[in-house]
């Protein structure tokens, strides 16, 4: 079955080879911080691989996103280099910020990354502004923001949709509903049964997506960019997916339904996806084999490129407080 | 030149910016004509003159406001914010806090935020608990912000010029009841220094340190203390955040005793990094402890005769300083 908006194999494949690597950076992450080489405060992406990969498909570099504290797979997506990543992870001088931001606060403009917030909310509010620049310019850029769905019961969201949606901005609120804001589940925190519903109250178009299904979330994704692009103003998307670990890393997640949480992972997105490209001849076994190995080399590499890089001397501190430095 | 009002100062300079450089932008709640150009008009003439695109009211909605001014400004404008009144900036605290004053250093300088936040406040207009509050210091105690509060026409003017191009966020205090007090016009393009200190009148027994609408007070103290004989030096601070330790230090350095004069409460006041800063560095050359004189510890309240002891007065900083000298 195809429509207008299916990407070609290309697209299909690139699509994959994110997500492939948003997956095999979480493992590796867990790895790395469970063995002791790296301490950080780690908020995993796992079962989330999807949305950022399907929606930067459709994104052009010099396009903007504002993400979240779980944010590498947003991050990695837009096409955030895993050296420079890495090293911000592990705090060094070469590391995307310098070590100054960590991995709540990844800042990589070369690739559209204007903002990671460890706030929730926060990411919807400046997004805004950036799609504001955009307006302003003339530049076709889009903005997306990324929020989970506990953040669609913060104030900053109700009051960034609403001002998009008076200025018409070309902005796309990308909102990753995973079933759980930190420890509590969906139904126990949020009065609407979908967020998408929500867009109603501010005149805005809100779809909700199977955000673990890589065509529908690529064509709702495709579809609301355009509309931003051409000028038509902002969209609100729910992709639906499930966070297949607990809130941050070392947390034991028993607030989560081990059934419910097993039916996900059995039904992970990413060998799914896998396993349909190449029984769509969109892409053959090996070709994929290859593209992993070569993913996991180039996290190994990333991560030795980390550990060997120095730490930022601590005359950083009087650095980038202002744009002269303190006396 | 001609005198103008604080008022036509900052919409000078607003308009003078945006002249200047298309980056300018403002926005806010009812800052553009079609409703009225700010609740006192202090933008009024702006959106007609240089478009609605560029000048643009808002929902009340201060998050939203600040996080637009942000996200603009990471996007290559110099957006300067209005929150209509300083009480109103708590309702966009993280936002002013957490993102403006931070994405410089933890972006490990990749992105700045240069936004001019203006908000006016001040007691004595009845305005009560949540609409008079000086918060100046919950700024200033946060790295990566500025601070300033003009107590003048010229200085507005210039203070706000330098608040434009300062590729940093500045938080720029307006004191509503002061807003028609005249002045000397500044001429188009001055600028006043941010961090720089001026003396207002100089003296030989104590220094009198002060900022906004306390400025006009401690002058008022001043010439009747001259009256009685006691030579005060008064110094505008201007800027807040950072201060001018340079001129403060060399003045009590001199006059051997000092007040510091904020409408802001006491405690944990500007007053009291200020004074500790004198104390630091000048201990030895103190002839008496270094005095503060600030709002009493309450909400601002509303009945005439409370709200009129709330605050520093004239004859209450000239007591101050007269008892510093017994």
């Amino acid at each position: 079955m195809t429509n207008r908006t299916d990407p070609d194999a290309t697209t299909l494949v690139a699509i994959y080879r994110r997500m492939a690597l948003i997956k095999a950076n979480d493992e590796r992450s867990r790895k790395v911080i469970m063995t002791g080489r790296l301490v950080m405060p780690y908020y995993s992406p796992r079962g989330q691989e999807v949305i950022p990969s399907a929606v930067s498909a459709n994104l052009r570099d010099s396009d903007y996103i504002c993400t979240i504290y779980r944010g590498t797979h947003d991050m990695l997506a837009k096409g955030v280099p895993l050296k420079d990543l890495w090293a911000e992870l592990a705090g060094r001088v070469t590391g995307t910020c310098k070590g100054k931001g960590g991995p709540m606060h990844i800042t990589y403009p070369k690739s559209g990354v204007m903002v990671t917030t460890g706030i929730v909310g926060s990411s919807m509010p400046i997004a805004n502004g950036l799609a504001w620049s955009s307006q302003l310019n003339g530049d076709g850029r889009v903005t997306v923001a990324y929020f989970g769905d506990g953040a669609s019961n913060i104030g900053a969201f109700h009051e960034a949709l609403n001002l998009a949606s008076v200025w018409k901005l070309p902005v796309v609120f990308v909102c990753q509903n995973n079933e759980w804001g930190e420890h509590t589940a969906y139904e126990k925190a949020t009065s609407a049964p979908r967020v998408a519903d929500r867009a109603a109250s501010y005149s805005m178009p809100g779809i909700r997506v199977d955000g673990n299904n890589v065509l529908e979330t690529y064509a709702a994704a495709r579809e609301a960019i355009e509309r931003a692009r051409d000028g038509a103003g902002p969209t609100l998307i729910e992709a639906m997916t499930y966070r297949f670990h607990g809130h941050i890393f070392g947390d034991t997640d028993a607030y989560m339904d081990p059934g419910r949480k097993q039916a996900a992972m059995a039904a992970d997105p990413v060998p799914r996806f896998r396993a349909w490209l190449i029984e769509e001849g969109h892409a053959a076994e090996a070709e994929l084999a290859a593209m992993e190995a070569a993913i996991d080399a180039e996290i190994d590499e990333a991560i030795d490129y980390a550990l060997a890089s120095d730490f930022p001397d601590v005359g950083e501190l009087s650095r980038d407080v202002f744009a002269a430095e303190a006396a | 030149m001609g005198n103008i009002t604080i008022l036509e100062g900052i919409n000078r300079a607003l308009a003078d910016a945006m002249e200047a450089d298309e980056a300018v932008l403002i926005l806010g709640e009812d800052v553009a004509d079609p409703e009225d150009g700010g609740v006192l008009g202090v933008t009024r003439g702006l959106s007609t003159r240089f478009g609605d695109h560029r000048v643009r009211s808002t929902p009340i909605a201060e998050q939203a406001i600040v996080g637009a001014a942000i996200g603009v400004s990471l996007g290559g404008f110099k957006p300067v914010a209005e929150i209509m009144l300083m009480n109103f900036t708590t309702v966009a605290m993280d936002m002013i806090v957490n993102h403006a004053a931070k994405l410089r250093f933890m972006s490990g300088g990749q992105t700045n935020v240069p936004i001019v936040i203006r908000t006016m406040t001040g007691s004595g207009f009845a305005n009560g608990g949540q609409h008079s509050d000086y918060l100046e210091a919950w700024f200033a105690h946060t790295a990566g912000i500025k601070v300033v509060a003009p107590s003048n026409p010229g200085d507005a003017y210039g203070l706000l010029r330098s608040a434009i191009d300062d590729p940093d966020p500045v938080i720029f205090i307006e004191n509503l009841p002061t807003y028609f007090t005249k002045g000397e016009a500044p001429e188009s393009g001055h600028r006043v220094p941010i961090g720089k200190a001026s003396v207002v009148r100089e003296g030989s027994d104590v220094t009198v340190i002060a900022y906004a609408k306390m400025v006009q007070e401690a002058a008022a103290a001043v010439e009747a203390l001259a009256s009685r004989g006691i030579s005060a030096e008064l110094i505008d601070l201007r800027s807040i955040a950072p201060w001018d330790r340079e001129t403060v230090l060399a003045s009590v350095k001199k006059t051997g005793r000092a007040i510091v004069v904020h409408e802001a409460v006491t405690p944990f006041g500007a007053g009291a990094e200020i004074s500790s800063v004198i104390h630091e560095n000048l201990f030895h050359a103190l002839k008496a402890p270094v005095q503060r004189l600030g709002a009493a510890f309450c909400p601002v309240p509303f009945s005439r005769p409370l709200e009129a002891a709330f605050a520093p007065d004239a004859a209450a900083i000239e007591a101050a300083v007269a008892a510093l000298l017994k």
